[in-house]
């Protein structure tokens, strides 16, 4: 045995360099994993699911005709758009078409203020009663710009998708930091390139995965939107989605950094509950807030420049129109700051305690070295 | 030549080196040993930089080593491990990678390191699927992968199979031959004394020895001297300055005060009669080992 015929030649990789290979393995790794790709199609299937669900209820509410009787001119009723006016000569007709369920209801002439009467099967219409009654004028003084319930859902959506990616891509983080803790591995990888690098590799790789995700999302949910003909619906939405993605990218390498330096903290796999928990619940708390608080102004301007929270406050300023231009580049630069101060206490809680296996490493003593 | 000059680690209170200073010359294997706790594997980890020294310093050919030297280090740590669920051929091949090998060379290198291992055929099986001495060939094809100009194995004897240890051994043999320097730690004196031209003792954070296997045995020799006659030995008792330390019938242990004394043994033993043996005797590692951590 000689190792002088494949003698292999070395060069100093750039710290650049070995974060790309760190995250380049990551990344292949994680693709490798069906529990990965399974999460990440339901996600995107549930998405797509809401949106096609709601084009259908849309849709079945507003084109769908209501096919009535009338007895006598049905001339003034026919010009309303929702009806389909079919006209009968008599009462007794009127009533077998209702019976024989060729139309839904019958308009017959009738004794209260309205003159007419509604005939129906089993069920008073109520469409067609609000549609017959005179209603009194109505004036807003301070219109919403969008439909609450709608904002309601929208806020639910970003709020959902970014604790959903934030917990799978952070857990997924904090397993492979505690993997080559657990494994040993990360003793030969630190006599080959530094904690940080390897810190970075694995934050680029994950919030690359992350992002990949979030931007799938977000395309399925355009895409699923035009093609439903909701396009009304995505000039509202649009903007709000690219800042989601926006914010969503820094946000999360902020994260990453948590998960993963709380993870170097602990050796083995059980205990990455035990650190990870007070990430975990600042991953939780916007996600509850946007579910409780989604229609207060006050709680949504505090979330959208909290760094956590963020990612889900400042697009749902942007969708409710309440967020001026410059907000959210304010916002992205507290993220931004944040992210760059965590990064930096991160590392070094990450490099003090990769090889401190056994007990789990206090905080303090991490920082201290 | 590795030179560790003056290095000290301490955690809190309890200093784990005191100015540890020893070299490693090239083309030697230098074997370290020490009880457990004595300071090896601290001393290697500073050596690969995964541990920072509160003082002193590590010189590979007279420059202090910084990161960039240490990509050529090959390094088996004494905790066991590999990613578990990677393929052995591509975890080598980033590891090569990482140590800075273009993907040609380190996929070049790991088919030549896996045939020469004879583990070609497992080389798309997961590291976790292995049996527990193919773990082991891994592991040393891990810390042999991007050719390293200088080893440093902790331990790399402990928990391998017979065949395994053939392995390493031919492994370091061969990497010393090239002249690099080998360092490896062992709990095996046996082993060490077989193999090592150079040993380093470490005790309590403290070098106690280090130099050539033989200046060792020199440093630490007694005039002990071995005598085996076909009659009985008992008259060896009554020579002047000689002190017998073991007698049974024809054998005689006995240490004398200087060379003539002992050559006096021996002319009268050839007066005797028949002498089947008369040397010097060496004390083993073991021995000596013993006596310096003391």
């Amino acid at each position: 045995m000689t190792i002088t015929d494949t003698r292999a030649h070395t060069r100093a990789n750039t710290f650049a360099q070995s974060a790309m290979l760190v995250a380049d393995r990551e990344v292949r790794m994680r693709l490798r994993s069906k529990a990965f790709i399974v999460s990440s199609a339901i996600l995107l299937l549930a998405v797509v699911a809401s949106i096609v669900a709601g084009s259908i209820f849309g849709a079945s509410a507003s084109s769908a005709m209501t096919r009535v009787a009338v007895v006598g001119d049905g001339a003034a009723l026919a010009q309303v758009a929702s009806l389909e006016v079919t006209t009968v000569g008599s009462v007794d007709e009127a009533e077998r078409l209702v019976r024989a369920g060729d139309v839904e209801a019958a308009i017959v002439p009738g004794d209260g203020p309205t003159g007419l009467q509604i005939v129906a099967l089993d069920e008073a219409p109520g469409d067609l009663v609000q549609l017959l009654s005179a209603s009194p004028e109505v004036t807003l003084l301070e219109p919403a710009d969008q439909n609450s319930g709608l904002a309601y859902l929208v806020g639910l959506g970003f709020g959902i998708v970014f604790f959903m990616a934030a917990t799978l891509f952070g857990t997924t983080i904090a397993q492979s930091v505690v993997e080559e803790k657990s494994t040993r591995v990360v003793e030969i990888l630190m006599s080959a390139i530094s904690a940080r690098a390897l810190l970075a590799g694995k934050v680029i790789g994950n919030t690359f995965l992350a992002f990949g995700q979030i931007v799938l999302i977000a395309a399925a949910a355009i895409v699923g939107l035009v093609v439903t003909g909701q396009d009304a619906l995505l000039g509202d939405l649009g903007p709000s989605i690219v800042w989601f993605v926006v914010f969503f990218a820094v946000g999360f390498v902020l994260l990453a950094a948590l998960f993963a330096s709380a993870a170097a903290l602990v050796s083995r796999q059980e205990d990455i509950g035990s650190v990870t928990t007070p990430v975990m619940m600042l991953v939780m708390i916007p996600y509850f807030l946007i579910v409780f608080a989604w229609d207060n102004d006050l709680v949504l301007t505090i979330m959208s420049y909290v760094p956590f929270s963020a990612p889900i406050g400042m697009p749902m300023r942007i969708y409710l129109g309440t967020a001026e231009w410059w907000e959210p580049l304010l916002s992205l630069l507290v993220i931004l700051a944040t992210t760059v101060v965590v990064v930096l206490f991160g590392s070094k809680i990450y490099a003090n305690s990769l090889l401190r296996t056994g007990a789990r490493v206090k905080v303090l003593e991490a920082l201290r070295g | 030549m590795l030179q560790i000059d003056g290095v000290t680690k301490r955690y809190g209170d309890r200093t784990a080196l005191d100015a540890v200073s020893f070299e490693v010359g090239d083309g030697r294997l230098t074997g370290f040993v020490g009880g457990n706790g004595a300071g090896k594997t601290t001393t290697m980890r500073i050596i690969l930089g995964v541990l920072s020294a509160d003082s002193g310093v590590v010189r590979l050919g007279g420059s202090a080593l910084g990161p960039d030297d240490r990509r050529r280090f090959g390094y088996m740590p004494e905790e066991r491990g590999l990613y578990a669920k990677m393929k052995v051929a591509e975890q080598l091949v980033y590891l090569a990678r990482l140590h800075g090998v273009s993907r040609r060379d380190a996929e070049a290198s790991t088919t030549d390191l896996l045939e020469r291992l004879e583990l070609a055929e497992r080389r798309d099986d997961t590291v976790e699927s292995l049996s527990l001495g193919n773990q082991q060939r891994a592991q040393i094809a891990a810390a042999l992968v991007h050719s390293p100009e200088v080893l440093i194995l902790d331990e790399p004897f402990s928990g391998l199979d017979p065949m395994a240890v053939e392995t390493v051994l031919g492994v370091l043999h061969d990497v010393a031959k090239q002249g690099a320097p080998v360092l490896f730690s062992s709990h095996q004196l046996d082993v060490v004394e077989r193999l090592c031209d150079d040993v380093v003792v470490i005790a309590h954070g403290q070098i106690r020895a280090s130099g050539s296997k033989q200046k060792l045995q020199d440093d630490n020799a007694v005039r002990q001297f071995e005598l085996l006659v076909a009659s009985d030995a008992a008259w060896v008792r009554e020579m002047p300055g000689v002190t017998v330390l073991d007698f049974d019938g024809g054998y005689a242990l006995f240490e004398a005060d200087d060379d003539e004394a002992a050559q006096g043994v021996l002319r009268r033993a050839l007066q005797q009669g028949a002498v089947a043996s008369f040397a010097p005797r060496h004390r083993t590692l073991t021995e000596i080992f013993t006596e310096v951590v003391k």
